[in-house]
């Protein structure tokens, strides 16, 4: 399960770590922690980004359907492979030019949305329909299967080594600097946290303003009554997965530029985080999945920076059994009631 | 009513526009992962390796079966339907196969050894009769929680992994082997710390199964999943990290073997093969071990069966069915899934002490996520509830896969780099969607009552969703 990119990822904090223990003592500990809470409170973001946007997907399924959609973190794995492929054979073909370079990430972008939307309908189709007022624990076992089967697919089709991607963009911008402590956002950071809020904008329109979205709205509070009123509701669960997917698939392609490697069990720990994000915001609420997968994002990094980077997994399984267990309901959900 | 029947109505034109959409979508699919292949070169250069031939390959497959699902469907719809109640095969299998079943194992290893002699026999008691015995008692672990008491454990791995540290820490322990041997003797504690310490890996899996169930039994089937997956997950990540503790990545090796109660299989005057007056050979241990997990599964199956008699059983059968109306019945709900969860954790632990025994070696990497979900696997094929429907899920999926290994003749068709044990996980996720879509309640799906008054009244309950029995 522990990828190579996790070393990496690993390294990168190390670097980090070290960096907090050189000044430590009064005011000058104070200050260069300060630029180090900046550094930590910017990637937090990033990588929360991420969460929130695979969160969604999980948020969404569970919503509408009330199944925990445990292949989702494969589904969210499968859109980096493809944008693997299409942003190698982009570059393949017009070299690695800096306009080429935004072009090819561009198309892996889209065409791993449109794929990894495929995917996930499909997934439903075969899947989840059938199974849909079947006994309880069937969907969740099927998705559990699919998951099993996502994974080894892409290690049987595409080989079991870690996938890098050459290195791009690798220039950061200087915020300030401090007590030799620099403060840096580079420019992938920055396409991640604008391409994220875009697509959340616009998401977020759709979800309120566009009769798709109130149709879903519908479905959520009483797939029968929507459906006595002449929703689609199978047409509407099918574009609930296919905009989930769409959005996991965004935070494939930024996984896949941020750590610029992938492996074909990726899929699980970010998965399993973004559900965390999911539960801890309230497992229903939009809003709640993004702000839980800041919180998340914002956790993972400073338990990395501050106290300890082996454990930060163990932290957030952690944080989702405690909020399981205490907080079922999350920060913005509704408290549920068991009906007969 | 013969006459009656009419010639299937075969609608070609619809049945080729399915499949051909499906085949759309299988291109759609599969042109990026199957089409092309993201490949190192020895300079560390990743290159795209485009595979046309295997493409097309699976996208013809797609076509030409779902165009065969298609007619099969059309000719079947038209037939009149009759809707069976419940296979009376596989009731007759449930209720007879135990007891042929238990001759058979008891015999098998003298047969293996009689008909291949012990050097082939090595591998068909070791490999598939050891291997699969190991996950057919986990199965039937796991059937006390999942199928008996309907609660989805997805870490029934963590408590295979305390059981089998527990047994690996203590056996490998300096100070008690010191304290064993001035209390009671040399070599006291290298012949007698599997006997002493199973019983002991038991009671700490029971110990953590109750400790982790304690907290999480009163949240809801699928949320209860997750938190058992985080709760196999942490405990692995610990084990990982806390290298003072179990010794990381690296895991514990030179974990003693098995005794024969005191007695030590080697080839000493004090060994067994001397005691017994017989030539020493290897596979004297590898027979003992495979009676020894042998009686482990069949303790667990008697001890599940017994226990579906008891009010606890009853309890938790209800509790799988309805927890609302047990709650209004006065069943303490926690307590009962409290039992189940720990004995079913008890069981897993017995099995760890015994993997750890029978390898010799453990870390980590034994226990992740993945087995617990091969074992989930094997409970739901196999019936939920239903011990014999375990042995048939066991002796499919685990000895199917040790099978996969044995298929070297498919590589004069596939190339001499096709691996058949590569895609077993691959087919374990199929089977298990397959499953769920074609009977979601298993091979064997009873769900008979355990007990009842006087006779059997209601309709069998596998007709019905639960709650409606």
């Amino acid at each position: 399960m522990v990828a190579a990119n996790e070393k990496e990822i690993s390294a990168e904090a190390g670097v980090k770590k070290s960096r907090v223990k050189t000044g430590e003592n009064g005011w000058e500990a104070f200050s260069s922690t300060m630029e180090v809470f900046v550094q930590q409170l910017i990637n937090g973001v990033t990588l929360g980004a991420v969460y929130g946007l695979i969160a969604i997907g999980y948020t969404m399924v569970f919503g509408i359907i009330g199944m925990v959609n445990f292949a989702h973190g494969d589904v969210f794995m499968i859109s980096a492979f493809v944008a693997l492929i299409v942003f190698m054979a982009v570059t393949a073909f017009l070299g690695m030019g800096a306009g080429v370079i935004f072009l090819a990430l561009m198309l892996a972008l889209l065409i791993s949305m449109v794929v990894t939307a495929l995917y996930s309908w499909t997934i439903e189709r075969v899947a989840y329909r059938k199974l849909r007022g079947s006994f309880r624990l069937a969907p969740l076992i099927s998705a559990i299967g699919m998951s099993i089967l996502l994974m080894n697919f892409v290690q049987v089709s595409q080989g079991a080594r870690n996938k890098p991607i050459p290195p791009i963009m690798r220039d950061t911008i200087h915020l300030f600097e401090r007590n030799g402590f620099q403060v840096a956002i580079s420019y992938k950071q920055v396409m991640i946290i604008v391409v994220t809020a875009l697509l959340l904008g616009i998401f977020w329109y759709v979800v309120q303003k566009t009769p798709l979205g109130r149709a879903q709205r519908a479905c959520e509070q009483d797939a029968k009554m929507a459906a006595l009123l002449g929703i689609n509701v199978d047409r509407t669960i099918a574009v609930t997965f296919i905009m989930g997917a769409a959005l996991a698939a965004v935070a494939g392609t930024m996984f896949l530029t941020y750590y610029g490697v992938v492996h074909f069990s990726d899929g699980f720990v970010p998965g399993v985080k973004a559900f965390t994000a999911a539960v801890l915001g309230g497992i229903g609420s939009l809003p709640g999945a993004v702000l839980g997968g800041l919180l998340i994002g914002l956790i993972e990094t400073f338990w990395s920076a501050y106290f300890s980077i082996d454990y930060k997994d163990v932290a957030a399984f952690s944080i989702l059994a405690i909020v399981l267990i205490f907080m079922p309901q999350g920060l913005l959900g509704k408290p549920e009631v068991e009906k007969v | 009513m013969s006459e009656m029947r009419a010639t299937p109505v075969v609608n070609w034109t619809a049945i080729f526009k399915d499949a051909l959409i499906a085949a759309l979508i299988a291109v759609g699919l599969f042109a990026l992962l199957i089409g092309l292949k993201t490949d190192q070169t020895l300079n560390n250069q990743m290159v795209l390796v485009p595979r046309p031939g295997l493409f097309g390959t699976i996208v013809a497959l797609v076509f030409f079966g779902r165009l065969f699902l298609g007619y099969l469907n059309a000719v079947r719809s038209s037939e009149v339907k009759k809707k069976k109640p419940s296979s009376a095969l596989m009731i007759k299998v449930e209720k007879y196969g135990l007891p042929v079943l238990i001759g058979f194992l008891v015999v098998y290893p003298l047969v293996v050894l009689g008909t291949v002699g012990p050097q082939g026999a090595l591998k068909w008691i070791d490999n598939f009769g050891v291997q699969i015995l190991i996950y057919i008692m986990l199965g039937w672990g796991l059937n006390i929680v999942v199928g008996l008491a309907g609660l989805l454990d997805l870490g029934y791995v963590a408590f295979y992994a305390v059981g089998a540290y527990s047994y690996a820490l203590f056996a490998t322990s300096e100070p008690i082997k010191e304290f064993m041997a001035q209390l009671i003797g040399e070599g006291f504690w290298q012949a007698w710390a599997f006997w002493i310490c199973l019983p002991v890996a038991g009671i700490l899996a029971a110990f953590w199964g109750v400790l982790l169930g304690f907290p999480v039994l009163r949240l809801r089937g699928d949320y209860l999943a997750i938190v058992t997956l985080a709760f196999g997950e942490i405990i692995r990540l610990v084990l990982i990290n806390w290298v003072e503790f179990s010794n990381g990545y690296a895991g514990i090796s030179s974990i003693p073997r098995p005794s024969f109660f005191g007695v030590p299989f080697n080839a000493t005057e004090n060994g067994f093969a001397a005691k017994f007056g017989i030539e020493f050979s290897p596979i004297h241990r590898t027979i003992f071990l495979f009676y020894v997990i042998l009686a482990l599964a069949l303790l667990t199956a008697a001890v599940s069966m017994r226990l579906r008699r008891l009010p606890v059983g009853r309890a938790w059968e209800a509790l799988r069915e309805d927890e609302i109306a047990c709650r209004s019945l006065g069943i303490n709900t926690v307590n009962t899934k409290l039992t189940a969860f720990a004995i079913g954790a008890m069981f897993g632990g017995f099995a760890g002490a015994f993997f750890a025994a029978r390898q010799g070696f453990i870390s980590p990497e034994s226990f992740v996520f993945l087995e617990s979900a091969q074992i989930l696997a094997i409970v739901v094929l196999g019936g939920m509830g239903s011990l014999v429907g375990v042995v048939i899920a066991s002796v499919l999926l685990v000895g199917g896969v040790e099978i996969l290994r044995e298929l070297d003749f498919l590589k004069m068709y596939f190339g001499d780099n096709f691996d058949p044990a590569q895609y077993r996980m691959l087919i374990f996720g199929i089977c298990m969607v397959l499953m769920m879509l074609w009977k979601p309640r298993g091979l064997i799906s009873t769900r008979e009552p355990s007990v009842f008054l006087k006779e059997k009244k209601a309709v069998s309950s596998d007709l019905v969703k639960e709650g409606h029995g």
